[in-house]
């Protein structure tokens, strides 16, 4: 129950602050992306005052303790190779997000205040990774979710 | 479109995404990753899909309550339909095969200094502005 009421809270600050921030705005996200037109550099805060506050939280947190606090470990991802899928399905989703604007981080917010445009970019992504996880699964065992 | 260049407000949301992700680590010992979290619940569903259904809905629920409590979020989607649901389904292939997206390999996997996040990021900056470029300048869309 603790496990769950800290996934909401978190969910929720996350939330907020993907809105407050612009990075579920794809006008905003688009213009950051377009240097030879309407530029709009903020995207830089939000990325780095994201990974500036991640990167330091982490250190402490992994400094200070040896599990979480509402779970046995910390779930960390063990893949440590770079290879053509992660480096190809980086570069798939980069096409998407120049697309669309919307990246998941920021579509799942922008349901909450957002119309049938962010629906459907998001109906189309969860089929879209309906899709891969299937194509994936005709040659091995489905990726493990992280 | 112009859109307001925001630093601040922009900064401000920044630091709230990298303060949940270290609550969720702290804590639960999770990723932020909004791939991550919403894969393990789109069949075959992860057992522990609980904590994933409750992310998401504070993820949609924190905004809504922020407006409701007078905040403003500015928004525009100039983007049709059809290109919109096109980039959901690129998005959604290439965030499954490259295990993570924006949240999850640009902020957690960073802050890790995993090298594989190092090079997802890269990648799809460089592959996200290469297509507005060709979307807007070349193809004039």
């Amino acid at each position: 129950m603790q496990k769950l009421l800290l996934s909401g809270l978190t969910g929720m600050i996350f939330g907020l602050g993907i809105a407050i921030s612009g990075m579920a705005n794809p006008a905003k996200v688009l213009n950051f992306f377009d240097v030879a037109g309407s530029w709009d550099p903020s995207l830089i805060f939000v990325m780095g005052g994201a990974l500036i506050t991640t990167a330091i939280g982490y250190v402490l947190v992994f400094g200070a303790r040896k599990k979480p606090v509402f779970d046995a470990e910390f779930h960390l991802p063990i893949n440590r190779t770079i290879d053509a899928r992660l480096i190809g399905g980086s570069a798939i989703f980069g096409i998407g997000w120049g697309i669309a604007g919307f990246c998941p981080g920021g579509a799942i917010p922008a349901l909450g205040f957002g119309g049938l445009d962010v629906i459907a970019f998001v109906g189309a992504m969860i089929i879209g990774i309906v899709l891969a996880r299937s194509l994936d699964g005709l040659r091995h065992k489905p990726a493990k979710a992280f | 479109m112009e859109t307001e260049f925001t630093p601040w407000m922009s900064l401000t949301g920044g630091i709230l995404i990298g303060l949940s992700a270290i609550l969720l680590m702290a804590f639960n010992g999770r990723i932020a990753g909004m791939t991550g979290i919403l894969t393990g619940i789109i069949p075959p569903i992860s057992t522990d899909w609980a904590w994933r259904i409750a992310f998401l809905a504070g993820a949609v629920i924190g905004p809504m309550v922020f407006l409701a409590a007078g905040g403003a979020i500015p928004y525009a989607v100039p983007v049709s339909l059809p290109l919109l649901a096109l980039g959901g389904l690129i998005v959604g292939v290439g965030v499954y095969y490259g295990a993570g997206c924006t949240s999850g390999h640009g902020v957690c996997g960073m802050a890790r200094l995993s090298p594989r996040s190092i090079a997802a990021t890269i990648t799809f900056m460089i592959f996200t502005g290469l297509t507005v470029y060709v979307v807007r300048h070349i193809a004039g869309i």
